[in-house]
């Protein structure tokens, strides 16, 4: 938009307004360090420990007589919350009670499972992250790459192995022109991506009810049910380790995507360029850096990365068929994900994994100790919510203040008022 | 009120800021604080202030010792201070940002804005202040938003005010005005606390100077010093204000702009029919008050104002309308007038920012990849020629000081085959040897055999640097003058007045 007879854009990077000390708290949000996640993620546990004790039965019958036998409580709530966090441990990572290790490993698998569309949606929303862009459309793209993937998948035949990578190529592309859409609005007309995005979630979601519902289209055919055919078998991720656990194929998809995006971000032009306009649109605006380009590709290759979620559901976890509610909600535990990963590509893959065996073990804990899972959700909750108060963590553990002796940047906008000044 | 700074020291881990800094202020006083930046001056005021706690020392006024556990301990003392970056809510009234903090109510709570206003009345008509208690602080000048200021610390009945940095901001009419309300200040009886790094500013105003250097009092002086005296007892060594240059070698027309006009967002024309030359070899300084359309003037240059009209010619070929990434790669190097916010990213590294602008092609970028290891050779040879100190090429941008922050902007732009460099208020905010360092580069460049445009508000830095100088006011060149002309020629050329006929037809 360098050429002087276009338009003026509403929206420019150079502008200086609200939206920049949004940016300013998005990037201290994701950019801190490490330890901040961990910490976050134990203080977490702790809090869902207090919860699960609280709602334990006998907890509460013991509590009645506290001061005649403390113990007895105490006794109690060591019970339960061990019992709640040893059965989440067994239900996620490995097995104690089976006789052989390839059953006390399957939990393992499972969680590894639960995580691959987590760790791809939250690569996605990681990689808008660190170009200062927040995509909530993670439900919309997920939802259009499951439609194109499973639309290959099922109603297109072709070879074994070449139907599988155009199924995925299909979805890599509905991903990457969802995602697209939302960078082309924000750089053409400066709209928000936050808004557009979530609204671009109701159209996609209306569009594949839609076709859900339209015989020759997603819809099964000879069926009234708002569901597709079942994927054709070439088209499926085969299983990794045989047909005794549902990990699948897709989980290398992922590994593969985030040794690319750890490539993008860290060694290629193109995401030094991302990674610039995330830190400052101004300065890379005036380096040269075609800032609504870049606003473009990253939405497109974010889209791409969450579709991937969404086609690892449909080619890997359902591959009976599908509904509208294929997306499960892993668009936005993406969030989460990208947030605790610190949109850093292992930091993700390992946030990923974690929430993984949340949900691998929150099944178990419900079934061994009637933990109810609503506990993991709460749990969750709990760690996007330290994860956004890191002076929160920081005091609790007394941590240093990163650039504790820096002082707040105010800046007095000089430029607005001097013209009056000369004109007096 | 005598203030009273004793033995003051104070520490941040391994860092000294203040070692053992003693100061008196006498009533009604104007005491200069002098020194380079980073050298404690702020550091010792927010002990002042009772931002910071001092680990040894003490604090007295009229001979008590105080204990200050915050600003609110010291502003109760009377001690008042003007920020830098003022402290004021832009869409409140100017009454109402005076008693934010001590608002008094009236029955209901509701605020008394009746005595505010009386109050900023009295206070305004006792220093001929002239302002309207309801003017909203967004819609007031710079000048005058730093008066609210000042009145906000006088109606708490401060009786020693301490400047930090006040000019930083204003324009050199508004500087005036404020030295001489300085000067009615310290007349009815306020102590004042000055600090700067300019020392025209210090031997205009100040009764007494004394100059701080790495955290240590190197000395006082009187008004009467020398620039050259107090420049030296700043950075410690002999410094030269002006630049050693030898008469510019010309050759030929380089870079040609005609009939150039700006027109910016909000539909003005800020840059009004502009035409000059430059010579390949030579400065053209375009001097002028802030604001006067140098701003947009350079970054029409570069591409980055989006109407434009006219032309720019650089070597024959028309750059105007195209993108900024085309007329980098044209030869343009460009050190942008905010370093922070244009010109580097704070989080990025040293090495990193040393790229910004070669992101997309050789020799940092080869089929996609970075070439870590280029870079970083390249980032160390950088960091040696420039003298770049920091902790390594790793080292983010943010943590350097302004002075290294420009030399990093520098050292990338010089490294580029240039053709044409455009340099806007490239000493902004600098020490004394860091400015000697910038300036010192620019007159290489020229001499390569380079156009170079400086812009600068500061006449000084014109007059050392310029070969020839253009001068803007309200969009427009008032007129294009030798570098030896006079400066209150220059000076009434920015105030609009077209120059003299003899010079103007050079």
């Amino acid at each position: 938009m360098s050429d002087a007879a276009a338009p003026a854009p509403a929206y420019g990077p150079g502008k200086k307004d609200g939206s920049e000390r949004w940016t300013q708290t998005l990037r201290d949000i994701t950019g801190g360090s490490a330890m901040i996640s961990v910490l976050a993620v134990a203080l977490a546990l702790v809090v869902g420990a207090v919860l699960i004790a609280f709602t334990n039965e006998r907890v509460q019958e013991t509590s009645g007589y506290f001061f005649s036998r403390p113990l007895d409580m105490v006794q109690a709530v060591s019970d339960a919350v061990a019992g709640a966090y040893s059965a989440l441990f067994q239900g996620s990572i490995y097995n104690f009670r089976a006789n052989n290790f390839l059953t006390a490993i399957r939990p393992l698998t499972e969680t590894l499972t639960f995580a691959t569309p987590l760790i791809a949606a939250g690569l996605g929303v990681g990689l808008a992250f660190r170009v200062g862009m927040f995509n909530i459309g993670g439900r919309g793209q997920m939802l259009i790459a499951a439609g194109a993937a499973g639309y290959v998948a099922f109603a297109i035949e072709l070879p074994a192995g070449i139907h599988l990578i155009v199924a995925i190529l299909a979805g890599l592309l509905g991903g990457a022109m969802w995602g697209g859409i939302v960078g082309l609005l924000k750089a053409r007309t400066g709209a928000h991506e936050v808004i557009v995005t979530i609204m671009l979630n109701f159209v996609a979601l209306y569009l594949i009810q839609f076709l859900l519902r339209t015989p020759g289209a997603l819809q099964a055919p000879g069926s009234n049910n708002p569901k597709t055919p079942a994927m054709l078998p070439t088209a499926v991720f085969p299983d990794l380790f045989g047909p005794r656990y549902n990990l699948h194929a897709g989980f290398l998809t992922v590994i593969a995507a985030t040794i690319f995006v750890w490539w993008l971000l860290s060694r290629s032009n193109l995401g030094f360029q991302f990674r610039a306009v995330g830190q400052n649109p101004n300065a890379a605006r005036v380096a040269g850096i075609n800032v609504k380009n870049v606003y473009m590709y990253a939405m497109a290759i974010s889209g791409a990365l969450v579709g991937l979620a969404g086609i690892n559901q449909v080619l890997g976890t359902v591959t009976t068929g599908f509904g509208a509610g294929i997306d499960a909600g892993i668009g936005f535990d993406a969030i989460t994900v990208a947030l605790l990963g610190r949109s850093k590509p292992w930091g993700i893959f390992a946030a990923g994994i974690l929430f993984g065996a949340f949900k691998a073990g929150g099944f178990a804990m419900q079934a061994a100790e009637g933990v109810p899972i609503d506990i993991v959700v709460v749990v969750q909750a709990l760690i996007v919510l330290f994860i956004a108060a890191p002076p929160l963590v920081r005091a609790m553990f007394h941590l240093p203040t990163p650039g504790a002796t820096k002082k707040p940047k105010i800046r007095a906008d000089t430029g607005r008022t001097t013209n009056e000044v000369v004109a007096k | 009120m005598k203030l009273e700074l004793r033995g003051i020291t104070k520490r941040f881990g391994a860092l000294v800021a203040n070692n053992n800094i003693s100061l008196t202020v006498e009533s009604g006083e104007i005491h200069a604080l002098l020194g380079e930046n980073g050298a404690g001056k702020s550091t010792l005021m927010n002990v002042l202030y009772g931002l910071y706690i001092a680990e040894e020392g003490e604090i007295l006024l009229d001979d008590v010792v105080q204990k200050f556990a915050g600003p609110g301990d010291a502003m109760k003392a009377g001690i008042g201070m003007v920020h830098q970056h003022f402290m004021l809510v832009p869409v409140f009234t100017v009454a109402e940002n005076v008693v934010l903090g001590h608002e008094q109510t009236t029955f209901g709570g509701r605020l008394d804005l009746t005595a505010a206003r009386a109050k900023v009345r009295e206070i305004s008509d006792r220093f001929g202040f002239d302002i309207d208690p309801d003017a909203l602080i967004e819609d007031l000048p710079v000048g005058v938003q730093q008066r609210v200021e000042i009145i906000k610390a006088l109606s708490q009945d401060a009786r020693v005010l301490v400047f930090d940095e006040p000019t930083a901001v204003l324009t050199p009419q508004e500087t005036d005005e404020l030295m001489i309300i300085m000067r009615q200040l310290a007349e009815s009886g306020t102590s004042i606390v000055f600090i700067t790094h300019k020392l025209r500013e210090v031997r205009a105003v100040a009764d007494r100077i004394t100059v701080i250097r790495l955290g240590t009092v190197v000395g006082e002086a009187s008004p009467t010093a020398t620039n050259a005296e107090l420049a030296s007892l700043m950075v410690g060594r002999a410094v030269e204000l002006t630049v050693h240059k030898n008469a510019p070698e010309l050759r030929g027309t380089a870079l040609s702009v005609k009939n150039l006009s700006v027109i910016d967002a909000r539909n003005q024309i800020v840059v009004n029919n502009v035409s000059f030359d430059v010579a390949a070899g030579e400065v053209l300084a375009i001097a002028g008050v802030q604001g006067n359309g140098q701003t947009e003037l350079t970054e029409a240059l570069l591409g980055l104002q989006h109407h434009v009209t006219g032309s720019i010619d650089l070597d024959g070929k028309p750059l105007r309308g195209f993108s900024v990434r085309h007329i980098l790669d044209s030869g343009v190097g460009f050190v942008p007038e905010d370093r922070t916010e244009d010109g580097l990213i704070a989080d990025f590294s040293i090495a990193e920012n040393l790229m910004l602008d070669r992101s997309s092609g050789a020799p940092f970028v080869k089929a996609g990849n970075l070439q870590l290891g280029f870079r970083a050779k390249f980032a160390a040879e950088k960091i040696r020629e420039f003298d770049i100190r920091s902790q390594g090429s790793d080292m983010h941008a943010g943590r350097l000081s302004g002075g290294n922050q420009q030399k990093v902007v520098l050292a990338r732009e010089l490294s580029r085959e240039l053709r044409l460099f455009v340099a806007a208020q490239p000493t902004r905010g600098l020490d004394v040897g860091s400015i000697e360092f910038v300036h010192t580069r620019i007159i290489e460049t020229r001499d390569s055999g380079i156009p170079v445009i400086v812009v600068s508000t500061e006449l000084d830095e014109v007059v050392a640097l310029a070969d020839r100088i253009a001068v803007m006011y309200r969009g427009e060149i008032v007129g294009i003058v030798p570098g030896n002309t006079p400066r209150a020629t220059l000076g009434l050329m920015m105030a609009g007045e077209p120059a003299p006929a003899t010079e103007a037809a050079l």
